[in-house]
């Protein structure tokens, strides 16, 4: 298991754009990975699940990685978030 | 869960039939004091002076008895129990049968900033409603990947991997007639300990779906009003899986559970594989399910036939004695 913290670096928050971005990359990876917020924990594959998040600018979030490629999953979602899902 | 304040209780929208009617007398400072326990507390004990095991986290119900008793007390001007009541940091007061306390009552509450709530209800029916509501308030919550469905009334919750497609078989259900409570993420939360009710994580987002090739739509304006639900009772378990030529499926319909959050359910295990038409199973589930529920179980009466017709042939082998039925016999000779 792979765990990294992220942070939301822009202003609009996790809206629609940002997390179709967000599941797409999530998706392209093996592993099962999870975003997990206060209490609240979803499955980073879904756009759904994401936008419940309801995660705005400069909310902490967990991510949660299982599965064979856990390494690589990690890094591909917090390079999205640190890049500002450009 | 974030705290529940006693403003968060007089804000709470409640439906008719369960409506508090609550109402802030005083002690305005105190609203945002959290309750913390989904207990009521009546304090008649208290107020006679017995403190022992005496709940003060919990919500103050003033009844009829506790009234009159206060009645009494203030008449005889002693209000030592009422100053000691208030010293526990109660979340608040509430007096039932729209009355209101004294003046100096109030003037204790306001110093000790504790709300003073007034309800036109009697006891046994604001009771009643406040332990439902605080039961809903304080019920333990999970969220969960999947999608929950009412199929003739009863609430599916179909789980799977991504993209086994969980919402293209939701969406089939609701072209059928069925409706939907929330695709993708479904907030459970357990009541009395004995059932699970499913609803969507945040009303704003709820009944949205998102199917692969057509992006995020709405079922509210698509469908209309009768293909969504806000909340439903988690009655059967659906679980989509990948056809696997290995493993084996249940073919007589013996019955598989899962428990989640304590609470054993029904659970099916679907196969999805071409030609294979998951909405018309999932009805089928459903109408099996009710059956179940009136206390009819298909595979098991089936079995029950088998053996009666069983034991018939033996019996009739060995009343007419003959080694073998004959094809033509067996009409004529079963009246």
């Amino acid at each position: 298991m792979t765990t990294r913290d992220l942070e939301v670096l822009t202003r609009a928050g996790i809206h629609a754009r940002p997390a179709s971005m967000i599941a797409e990359t999530a998706n392209r990876y093996e592993s099962k990975i999870e975003i997990e917020k206060e209490n609240m924990r979803i499955n980073a594959k879904s756009i759904m699940g994401i936008i419940t998040l309801g995660a705005t600018y400069r909310t902490k979030l967990h991510l949660i990685c299982e599965g064979s490629d856990e390494e690589e999953a990690a890094e591909a979602m917090e390079n999205l978030f640190r890049n500002r899902f450009e | 869960m974030s705290e529940f304040t006693v403003l968060d209780l007089l804000d709470l929208d409640l439906k008719e039939h369960n409506h508090l009617q609550l109402k802030c007398l005083a002690g305005r400072s105190g609203l945002s004091r959290a309750i913390t326990t989904d207990k009521i507390s009546r304090p008649g004990l208290a107020l006679a002076g017995y403190f022992v095991d005496f709940a003060g986290e919990s919500i103050q119900l003033f009844g009829r008895g506790e009234q009159s008793y206060l009645t009494l007390l203030e008449k005889n001007n002693d209000w030592q129990n009422i100053e000691k009541l208030f010293s526990y940091n109660l979340p608040c007061v509430i007096f039932i049968g729209g009355t209101k306390p004294s003046e100096h009552f109030i003037d204790i509450a306001e110093k000790n900033a504790t709300a003073v709530l007034t309800t036109p209800l009697e006891s046994a029916v604001f009771s009643r409603r406040a332990y439902q509501m605080l039961d809903e308030v304080f019920a333990e919550t999970e969220t969960i990947h999947g999608v929950l469905v009412e199929v003739f009334g009863i609430g599916i919750l179909i789980t799977g991997e991504s993209g086994i497609g969980k919402s293209e078989a939701a969406l089939e259900l609701i072209e059928r007639g069925h409706r939907l409570i929330s695709d993708d993420t479904v907030k459970l939360r357990r009541l009395s300990d004995n059932y699970l009710i499913g609803s969507g994580e945040n009303p704003m987002l709820a009944h949205h779906m998102e199917i692969r090739g057509l992006g995020i739509i709405n079922l509210h304006n698509l469908f209309g009003v009768g293909a969504i639900r806000e909340k439903k009772q988690v009655q059967l378990l659906v679980h989509l899986e990948r056809w696997d030529e290995k493993k084996n499926y249940d073919r007589l319909g013996g019955q598989e559970s899962e428990t989640i959050m304590g609470i054993s359910l029904p659970k099916i295990t679907l196969p999805v594989s071409l030609g294979r038409n998951v909405a018309s199973l999932i009805e089928m589930a459903a109408r099996n399910e009710r059956l179940r529920k009136l206390g009819y179980y298909s595979s098991k009466e089936f079995d029950q036939s088998v053996l009666k017709w069983l034991e018939s042939q033996a019996a009739r082998k060995l009343y007419y004695n003959t080694d073998a039925l004959k094809e033509g016999d067996y009409d004529d000779k079963r009246s």
